[in-house]
């Protein structure tokens, strides 16, 4: 009873949160608020407007993000202290990252990343072995592990994001550009999502799932260094010199990875249908849970994926000349909104629910994931980045 | 609808079952979906490509299949429309269905609840509060207030009703979202060309096909300049202007005239050092009548200039007309002077060879050609500027055409510079590149000269006969030793004219199979003799003292010179053009466009984005408290409702149920 007393808490006192708002949150939102300071100060030049209210928007976003998700406060300023001690240890030397130990080893961006894709394997080990022999223990270090990866790929992302500018000031750029660049954010995304639900359900069977697609993410991104060098920072083309890509792109992952969430949940869903009573059973959410976890994805995916398209469709006005020209990757957004869209009306007008939802959940994947790679990979049009 | 028709009011039922057929959920769905898999097709299937690769593709029978469905313009086919016309007609009447109830249930707080119904909720409960009702309705009233719920109370003859309601914008959330699609639909609507397509089908107005100049396209292909929306392009020359673009129609277009001219002074691209674009930017004028002076700005990708509702976009760019010098050395004749052909790109020149006639098209001019220096350099990071080049055609009179790709400079190729000329016989080609190697004073000359004295048959006879003594053993006059010299002058000749591939082809035509490997390398043998006899002699011109051998370098130099002479004959031009000077003029390609309904549509997005997370993310709830006077304090009846059965109301509600129990001083589990 006493977890249920608390989530209601939780639910219940929203409306209020300045009240319950202590000194750590004000802390947090001033430390928030000082380091965005700072980054102005020091880069106003070279921002436009739109830019600089970018910057303090996300500020602002980061700090309520903080305030409703309390683990999201540790997250940043972890991330942040590393991602400074990256920035300082390189000074204005790109050839650091071979000499200096930390950078080599721990911090520059490659290595981060590198971190990164071993942790969430580690973590989707830990997970899957939780699972099978019910081991709480095993559970907790999937999570550990899986907050370590996220830090470590966020920093990779931070100081990718400066070295670019130490490679050669019109070669920097924000790390959002690419494919490589975006998988990165999608791993991370995901696993944060996941961390949220996990810790909301106070339920760890579900990561064994969740962090299968991310691992699946990690794989293609190893492929895609060691096959492909895309690794490497390359400048960007005019088309993407653009402040919309900062918040295009970021919105449109945010989709992307609930939708994921949402397929891995529903695999889990039939199975669990499949085999109700056993092992697994006991040690995954009910599946009224998982079918209202799934349901929860999908409205967060399907609301950040429509301000994405929505910002995708201004931009596409700025850079192309139209707000829609039926380009394949625009085209491909319109059917994944579609589709989602009509899983939503299936569930909240006709009362679906369950198994053919979860069918449906995972054909979503399919269809997102043809968006955002299938169609750089096998179409051409306008969205010149990323081809394969 | 039996009763409707048997009362005599068959229209009305009508318009009912039509209503609830566009406004039921199924065909909303069944819309959705569809528009997705139509899509998906319009983006597997490449649009809007000229005709003839279609056919290519699919064959003459699919292609009029296709053609027919409109599958190769399918966003602008008319069935996609109409799906698209219904899905805004079905979100429309679901709108207006739904709207009067929710903006109902938004305001009326329904104060004059029964108790009957009220205990018919699914979730409802009763208790006994300690306090009288005045008190219980406001010490319970306030505590609903605390957690964000907007209440009203309402005295009853014998008891008092609260009724609370919270998150009820969520339910405007519906409205905004919806409203919103159909707001989208309108604007996308007013940018699309229904109108065009509506005067295409009544005739006013016919698309143009063929490749002419503006000034020669008929009336009919011309829209003036206040048609409401379009969306076209142009390219205009540095130092020309346009007050027209062109828009591209399936397999043609159609010219809309401008309210302005656009005047392009300056276009300018950057690089980065990968030899990547970096920026592209054009300085431009509008001139019109109606400004003071001409309006002069910069615009560049991501940029636009935005002028009377016309937004003119950075979109291409092409060369505009540079011009150019060529010396055009004869392959045929090869101690000629060249001959000075001074031209335009996008222009032809005519030819007089001794093959014959030509038309040279001089198609294209590049400025720069950054390519990775080496295929196997992963990072890509080292690029090598090759410098200018020319894109021409040779067209003979019977109409075939060889494209060919001439660089400017010299080219270093394993130490040693060579002037590349690319050639292919169709766009679906490769190019295959001549190597024409450089001599010490930086020319062709050298190579011009050795090709002269190959093509100049008494001195290759002369060295025939020679080669022939040699290798025969036999004085000249005799039968034989003609026949040997007569068919090694042959064989060179066939060389000279079509290469070393017709000398392969001609091997395994009349030799036998076992023979041919040795046949082909005596008859290369035979042609490097005769070819490097006549080097021998051009160096002895040159002064060269050759009795102790030919240097390395020579002899490199000689090598390069027989690869490049072999691959004369499928080079196929009588003449090698090369570029001597240039004067660059750039065009830039400019998208224009006049979108009305943008406005509108970002209005509807708004209003989409908004409704989607009202919905999502306020819950919508009401709750009844009815407080009725009983012996020892009050009677408590409470009741709550969600418009939609969430995944955790429950929960909200036995949270509900405990906290006012707690604070009417009532036990806490239910009372029966
Ligand atoms: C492009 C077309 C459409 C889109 C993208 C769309 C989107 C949505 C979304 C996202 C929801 C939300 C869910 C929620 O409350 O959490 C919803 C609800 C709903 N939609 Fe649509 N919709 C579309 C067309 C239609 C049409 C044509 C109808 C009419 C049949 C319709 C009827 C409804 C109804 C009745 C609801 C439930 C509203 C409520 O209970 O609050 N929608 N729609």
């Amino acid at each position: 009873m006493s977890a249920t007393q608390e989530y209601l808490q939780n639910e219940f006192d929203k409306p209020s949160l300045f009240k319950r708002l202590g000194a750590y949150d004000w802390l947090w939102a001033l430390l928030v608020l000082i380091g965005s300071g700072v980054a102005y100060s020091e880069y106003s030049s070279l921002m436009d407007s739109y830019e600089v209210g970018i910057l303090f928007g996300s500020a602002i976003g980061l700090i309520i993000f903080g305030w409703y998700w309390k683990p999201m406060r540790h997250f940043s300023l972890v991330v942040a202290v590393l991602s400074l001690a990256a920035i300082g240890l390189y000074g204005d030397e790109l050839t650091r990252s071979e000499t200096n130990f930390f950078l080599k080893y721990l911090i520059a961006s490659q290595s981060a990343i590198m971190w990164m894709n071993a942790l969430f394997v580690m973590a989707t080990l830990a997970y899957w072995f939780a699972l099978a022999i019910g081991s709480e223990f095993s559970g907790k270090v999937g999570t550990a592990l899986t907050w370590t990866a996220s830090v470590m790929g966020t920093v990779g992302l931070m100081v990718r994001w400066r070295e670019s500018y130490l490679i050669s000031h019109d070669v920097g750029h924000i790390p959002v550009s690419n494919l490589y660049e975006v998988f990165i954010m999608f791993a991370v995304i995901t696993a944060l999502l996941y961390l949220h639900y996990e810790r909301r359900y106070n339920n760890r069977a579900m990561g064994a799932f969740v962090l299968t697609v991310i691992s699946a993410a990690v794989g293609f991104l190893l492929w895609y260094t060691f096959e492909r060098g895309a690794h490497e920072i390359q400048p960007l083309v005019p088309a993407l010199q653009s402040y919309w890509m900062k918040i295009h792109v970021p919105a449109n992952f945010v989709g992307y990875g609930a939708f994921a969430l949402a397929a891995m949940l529903g695999i889990a869903y039939l199975l669990l249908e499949r085999f109700p009573g056993g092992k697994l059973a006991a040690r995954m959410p009910s599946l009224e849970q998982l079918d209202d976890i799934m349901y929860k994805a999908i409205a967060l995916g399907f609301a950040f994926f429509t301000v994405a398209t929505v910002l995708g469709a201004m931009w596409a006005a700025e850079a192309w000349g139209g707000y829609w020209s039926w380009d394949p990757k625009e085209t491909w957004a319109l059917i994944v909104w579609l589709n989602y869209a009509a899983w939503l009306h299936l569930r909240l007008t006709k009362g679906w629910r369950g198994k053919p939802l979860a069918w449906w959940a995972i054909v979503g994947l399919f269809v997102t994931l043809f968006a955002f790679l299938g169609v750089n990979m096998f179409l051409s049009g306008l969205h010149s980045y990323g081809q394969l | 609808m039996s009763e409707t028709i048997k009362r005599g009011k068959p229209r009305r039922g009508l318009t009912v079952v039509l209503m609830e057929f566009l406004g039921s959920m199924n065909l909303a769905i069944t819309l959705l979906v569809a528009l997705a898999i139509a899509s998906v097709i319009g983006t597997v299937l490449q649009q809007n490509q000229p005709y003839n690769n279609y056919v290519m593709k699919f064959g003459p029978f699919w292609f009029e299949v296709f053609k027919s469905l409109s599958l190769f313009d399918i966003y602008g086919a008319p069935w996609f429309l109409i799906l698209l016309g219904f899905l805004l007609l079905s979100t429309s009447v679901c709108v207006y269905r739904n709207a009067p109830s929710i903006i109902k249930d938004m305001r009326h707080f329904r104060l004059d609840v029964q108790d009957k119904s009220l205990r018919g909720f699914h979730h409802s409960d009763e208790w006994h509060s300690i306090y009288d009702p005045k008190k219980s309705v406001s010490e319970l009233g306030k505590r609903l207030s605390g957690l964000g719920y907007r209440v009203r109370v309402k005295q009853h003859p014998g008891h008092m009703t609260l009724a609370a309601m919270k998150g009820s914008v969520s339910r405007l959330g519906y409205l905004l979202s919806h409203v919103g699609i159909v707001v989208i639909c309108i604007g996308g609507l007013l940018d699309g060309n229904l109108p065009l397509k509506w005067a295409e089908w009544r005739g006013d107005i016919a698309i143009e096909t063929r490749d002419i100049p503006v000034s020669e396209i008929a009336d009919k292909s011309i829209l003036s300049p206040d048609s409401s929306s379009f969306r076209g392009s142009v390219n205009i020359p540095e130092g020309s202007s346009a007050n027209f673009i062109f828009l591209g129609m399936r397999d043609g277009y159609l010219v809309q005239k401008l309210p302005f001219t656009v005047e392009l002074e300056d276009f300018r691209i950057e690089h980065y050092p990968s030899g990547m674009p970096k920026s592209f930017e054009s300085t431009i004028v509008i001139h019109d009548d109606e400004l003071d002076e001409p309006l002069k700005k910069d615009i560049a990708v991501n940029h636009p200039l935005i002028y009377k509702g016309h937004a003119i976009y950075q979109a291409s760019f092409a060369d505009g007309g540079s011009k150019v010098a060529l010396g055009a050395w004869s392959l045929d004749t090869p101690l000629r002077e060249p001959l000075q052909i001074d031209g335009t790109i996008g222009t032809d020149v005519k030819l007089n060879t001794p093959r014959g006639s030509y038309t040279l098209e001089l198609t294209d001019f590049k400025r720069f050609n950054i390519f990775p220096l080496s295929q196997n350099d992963p990072s890509g990071k080292k690029f090598q500027n090759y410098g200018p080049s020319i894109v021409l055609k040779l067209r003979a009179a019977n109409g075939e055409a060889r494209e060919y790709v001439n660089y400017m400079t010299p080219i270093m190729v394993d130490g040693r510079p060579f002037l590349l000329s690319g050639m292919r016989t169709s766009p679906a080609e490769e190019y295959r590149f001549l190597h024409l190697p450089v001599d010490k004073e930086g020319g062709i000359e050298r190579f011009l000269r050795l090709l002269a004295l190959a093509q100049d048959e008494e001195r290759v006879r002369a060295i025939a006969q020679h080669q022939a003594e040699l290798e025969l053993g036999m004085p000249r006059g005799e039968e034989a030793h003609t026949r040997f010299s007569e068919a090694m002058v042959g064989l060179l000749q066939t060389f000279l004219d079509e290469g070393i591939d017709a000398i392969v082809d001609h091997t395994e035509k009349s030799v036998p199979e076992e023979k041919r490997e040795e046949a082909l390398s005596s008859f290369i043998r035979i042609i490097q003799g005769i070819l490097g006899g006549l080097y021998l002699e051009l160096l002895a011109e040159e002064g060269v003292d050759t009795s102790s051998g030919v240097s390395a370098e020579d002899g490199r130099y000689f090598d390069d010179a027989v690869n490049a002479i072999s691959l004369l004959g499928p080079y196929g031009s009588p003449l090698y053009l090369k570029l001597e000077d240039f004067q660059h003029i750039e065009a830039s390609g400019f998208q224009i466009t006049k979108a009305p309904g943008q406005n509108i549509v970002y209005l509807g997005c708004v209003m989409l984005m908004l409704g989607v997370f009202f919905m999502f993310y306020l819950h919508y709830r009401r709750l009844w408290l009815l407080v009725s006077e009983d012996e020892k304090g009050a009677k408590v009846l409470f009741a709550a409702t969600t418009h939609r059965e969430r995944g955790n109301f429950d929960n909200e509600f036995e949270f509900l149920r405990q906290e006012l129990r707690y604070l009417s001083g009532a036990a806490l589990s239910r009372i029966e």
